[in-house]
This record gives C-alpha cells, structure tokens and sequence, in this order.
C-alpha cells in the first residue's frame, strides 16, 4: 500500500524534525524509518489520538498506546505555497501542502506535501497514500510521510 | 456547586433569570465597571525602520497614553501584554518610576490572540481591586527582533514543529491558509469577499496619517493580480510587518468618568477557545473557525448588547480569510449570507452597514499585533477616528482569530448601558 519516495519532495536544508526529549513521540519517529504509520491509540476508550500527547483527550486516561494504521487517507485541505521564507526554498518555486484526514482512525488529520505536479489540480476528498521519504544523512536520520493521490 | 445551590434555593418567576446568569458568571461581569481612559501609539513604521529600539518604542506608547489620559505616569500600578512581549513589567517599572507595582500579567497563547484579552485581564484586575491604573501593551521591532513572516532557521526541531517545518510550513501565512481553503470548500465563501475585507482596509488607511499604506490606495485590479503568497492567500490578503508601540490605560469607570465627560467604558472583554483548539498539528475539532464560536456568546451576554447594536467592528487581519470567519462567529452576518453581506460598499465608514477596520487595521494601518485596533475601537466611541462613524454607542475589536486562544473587547458610551 504505502510507497518509497525516490527523492525528497523539497530541497535539502530545511528544519529537520527530532524526538521530543521526554520520549513522547518517539514512536511516531522510530516508525516512519521502519516505514510504518503509527498514531496513538488510547488503550481504555479506544479513540485515535493525534497530535500525539501523553493524555487521551477522549477520556483522560493516562494509558495511551501506539498503533500502526494503514497508511491512506484522504485530502481534507490543501495550499500551494508560492512565497518562499526560508533560504533553501528561495529557488525552488512552488510546492504543495495538504492536510489529510484518516477515516479508519476517527478522522484524525495529518500533514504533509503532496507529490507529483505542485501545479495540479487539488480535489478535496481524494484518496492518497503514504510515501515514505528517507533522509539517512540527518542528524539524526529521519523519515518523513508525504502523500500522493491514488485516485481523484 | 455554588451555582447549583443558588438556581435551586430561590423561587417563582425570576429563577430561570438567576440561573442563566449565574451560570455564564455575567452577574459577576466587567459590564461597564472599567473604562479605557487613554491610549497611545508611536509613529508606525514598516519593519525594520524605526530607530528606536523596542523598549524605548515602549515607553514613549505609554507616556503618550498617559497624556492622553491626563494622568501621572507614576499612577500607573500594573502592567498586561500578550504574545511573550520582551518588555517586562520591572524594566517598564523602573523606567517610569513607579513607587509599587501591583499586578503584572502575560497572556499566553500564541499571535494576536491577546490583543484584546489584555483589556479583559487589566479591567479583570481592575474590577478585582487588584490595581488601579493598569496599562495594556505591545512593542514590535521586528527589524531588531526578527520578522514573524520568516521561516525557522534551526537545524532541527521537536515537538509540534517537527510536524510542519519539515514540510515547508513555518511563516503564519502558511500555517493558516488552509483553515481559509477549508472555510470556503465548506461554505462557498468567494475570493470576492476576501477582497473587499482588503479593500476596505486599504480605503480607510487612505483617511489615516497614521498609517503605514497612507497614500497608497489598492483596487480590486491591484489585488487581483497581486502575486500569491500561499494558495488562497495573494499579498493583499496578508497582514503588514511593522515596528512600534501602542499601549492603553484602563482604569476604573469612577476614575475615567473624572478625567473625561465621555468615558469608553469596558462592556465586555473574553477570551475564547473550543474544543482541543490548541490541538498540534491541525487537528483542533473545529477547523474552519477563527476560534470566536464560544466566547461570542459570553461576550454579548456580559456586554448586555447583541450584534444588531454593534455600530463599527474591529476585526483582526492576520488574513482576509479570518475575517470572515470572525464576522460570522460574532453572529454580523451569516455563512449563508456572508459573500453578499461583506462587501466594500457594506464595509465602509462612510456609509457601510458593517463599517469595518476603520484605521486601516493590520492590513493597512500597522500590524502592532492588533492593539491598534483595540485603539481604534476606542477612538470610534470617542468620536475622533479619521474614518468615525457616526453615532458610536457600542464598537466591537477583536483580536487573533484562528489562534489556539483569541480575545475580544467591546467598548461603548455610557448610554450603551441604558
């Protein structure tokens, strides 16, 4: 189902992402390398969590897990971004964010780019996949998920 | 449990009466117990131009309130601000020679949101006892500080940003563009209605010596053929960068009511967030929204007014888009309503039924974080804006919408109280 991107969608030299220090999302980071899609799951009422936090906003339980969902979603909104801020995008032209919502876990929404022509069409309600972009030369290595449409 | 034995201890005909309000903490409300007795701005400059330094941008904000007011500097007792201002209340004490200081506050909460929940937290104090004369303000020098409009230049990040740096969204423009994308897939909201927020902005700056796009006009061609910054944003629908000081005085009504025959009184100020607003990573449960659903409702209810009786409206460009949302979550118009309802002829000061950011707002006035539209709102209650509507009884600012927590004031006359 998911993919494996052949180049990163945006040049190298932008922030790169870490592990929080507390350990909280820790999961998330170590399961993008193993090209898995994790999110968390609260163990007492079963709601999907996402961004990640160590309480279910749900019901406050304190026992949240980590699950790997698939890795497809559909587009709930989207930007196409023509005005660099940062010196590594200054040349690169325009480039697509979407944000996605997972139906099989409660809707919760993700962020990334979208692959393929950053000037195409953008259809609210697509379905997309998950691409896994390695980055092996960070700092610590990391992978990030970006998203392509599997049909319109 | 205090509620429950008063709606359950009395009787007859005025018991749903003292269960509503009990319930919303209005018979506890600031309803005209503090006014805004003055309010001070620097010269407003584009980013990176002032000379003066932030603090000093500071200070001469709140020597000229000060002035305006009719008071001492040394009366003042207590400082509010918003947004992590770097200028602290000890340092502000010192400058300006206070024998005590008696309450300091931050407002937390990210952007502009607390632009008006600073008059809610001075007039809270206020109200309280806690203090007498307490200044709200905000210094910006972003030529000396660094532009919000610039990307994270780290090498790496945790936490929340780690989920959106990486993906090339770091400016505000691009962390709030697609509430907007959202707002008008779900609610057919036009380009067209974000541009006459824009237009308006610009026609209201042109009357403004203040403002920083005085003598620079924008019309629909301009706008439509501005570049994009992030789809559906082009330039025009985005806030200014600036650096200055604004700072208001709030003081109680008895007080204001000595220093002027027509004290701006505080009829309601509230902060306002929903459901998991502050969510990361976008996933706030009501996304379309400038975060304003559920303060409206307690912001009227403690002003005593409803949004018929609201005469000029303040509202908050980070983006033309927010606006828009604002106008409807402050019940001004109507999602159904809104693209026939918000445009320039409706949104102007000479004429309009919904005179709108009548400074020229963030848009076109300055971005001082959205004080300078609390100062607006209360000029339009004064009677000296350089746009003033005629016959201001009831002005409504507010401020940040979008943000995890926003804020808005509403000022009036004396006679908005009945």
């Amino acid at each position: 189902m998911s993919a494996l991107a052949e180049a990163s969608y945006l040049p190298e030299g932008l922030t790169q992402p870490a592990p929080m220090r507390d350990g909280m999302d820790a999961p998330y980071w170590e399961g993008t390398r193993a090209h898995e899609l994790r999110v968390q799951r609260c163990a007492d009422c079963g709601t999907h969590q996402w961004g990640p936090d160590w309480v279910c906003h749900a019901c406050q339980s304190l026992n949240v897990e980590w699950v790997t969902v698939e890795p497809t979603a559909r587009i709930y909104s989207w930007q196409r971004v023509h005005h660099p801020v940062h010196p590594a995008l200054a040349d690169h032209g325009p480039y697509i964010v979407v944000l996605v919502e997972l139906p099989h876990a409660d809707n919760l929404r993700m962020l990334g780019n979208l692959l393929g022509d950053p000037m195409q069409d953008i259809v609210i309600g697509s379905d997309v996949e998950a691409v896994f972009e390695d980055h092996d030369n960070g700092n610590p290595p990391y992978t990030l998920v970006q998203w392509q449409v599997t049909s319109s | 449990m205090q509620q429950t034995r008063r709606c359950t201890g009395g009787g007859g005909q005025g018991l749903a009466t003292v269960c509503a309000v009990s319930a919303s903490g209005a018979d506890r409300g600031l309803r005209g117990r503090t006014a805004v007795a003055g309010v001070g701005e620097t010269t407003y400059y584009k980013r990176g131009q002032s000379t003066d330094p932030e603090f000093v941008l500071v200070v001469k904000a709140i020597l000229a309130a000060c002035k305006d007011a009719g008071i001492n500097p040394r009366e003042i007792d207590g400082f509010c601000s918003y947004s992590n201002d770097r200028n602290t209340p000890a340092r502000l004490a010192n400058a300006l020679g206070l024998e005590e200081l008696r309450y300091s506050n931050m407002q937390w909460g990210g952007g502009g949101g607390g632009a008006a929940a600073v008059v809610q937290n001075a007039a809270s104090a206020v109200h309280a006892g806690s203090a007498n004369v307490v200044v709200a303000y905000r210094g910006l020098a972003q030529g000396q500080f660094g532009r919000f409009g610039q990307g994270g230049r780290r090498p790496a990040v945790r936490g929340e940003f780690a989920y959106t740096l990486p993906y090339g969204v770091m400016s505000p423009a691009q962390m709030y563009a697609m509430r907007t994308t959202r707002l008008m897939w779900e609610h057919g909201i036009d380009r067209s209605t974000m541009r006459a927020v824009a237009l308006a902005a610009y026609h209201h700056a042109q009357n403004n010596p203040r403002a920083v796009m005085y003598g620079r006009p924008l019309d629909a061609e301009t706008y439509d053929s501005s570049r994009w910054i992030t789809e559906p944003f082009r330039l025009y629908d985005c806030c200014l960068e600036n650096d200055g000081g604004a700072a208001m005085i709030v003081t109680s009504a008895e007080r204001a009511a000595d220093l002027s025959d027509t004290p701006v009184l505080v009829l309601a100020a509230q902060q306002s967030g929903g459901h998991r607003s502050g969510a990361w990573v976008h996933n706030p449960t009501d996304y379309a929204t400038s975060s304003f659903k559920l303060g409206a409702q307690h912001l009227y209810e403690q002003a005593g007014v409803t949004p018929d009786d609201v005469d000029v409206v303040q509202s908050y460009e980070n983006f033309t888009g927010a606006v828009v949302m604002s106008l409807i979550e402050h019940g001004l118009c109507t999602y159904e309503n809104a693209n026939e309802v918000l445009t320039f002829e409706n949104l102007r000061a000479d004429g309009g039924s919904i005179p709108l950011n009548t400074s020229g707002g963030n848009l076109a006035e300055c971005y001082m974080h959205g004080l300078g539209m609390q100062i607006e709102a209360v000029r339009q209650v004064r009677g000296d804006s350089t746009n003033q509507v005629p016959n201001v009884n009831v002005s409504l600012s507010n401020a940040g919408p979008m943000v995890e927590i926003a804020s808005t004031a509403i000022y009036g006359t004396t006679e908005a109280l009945g």
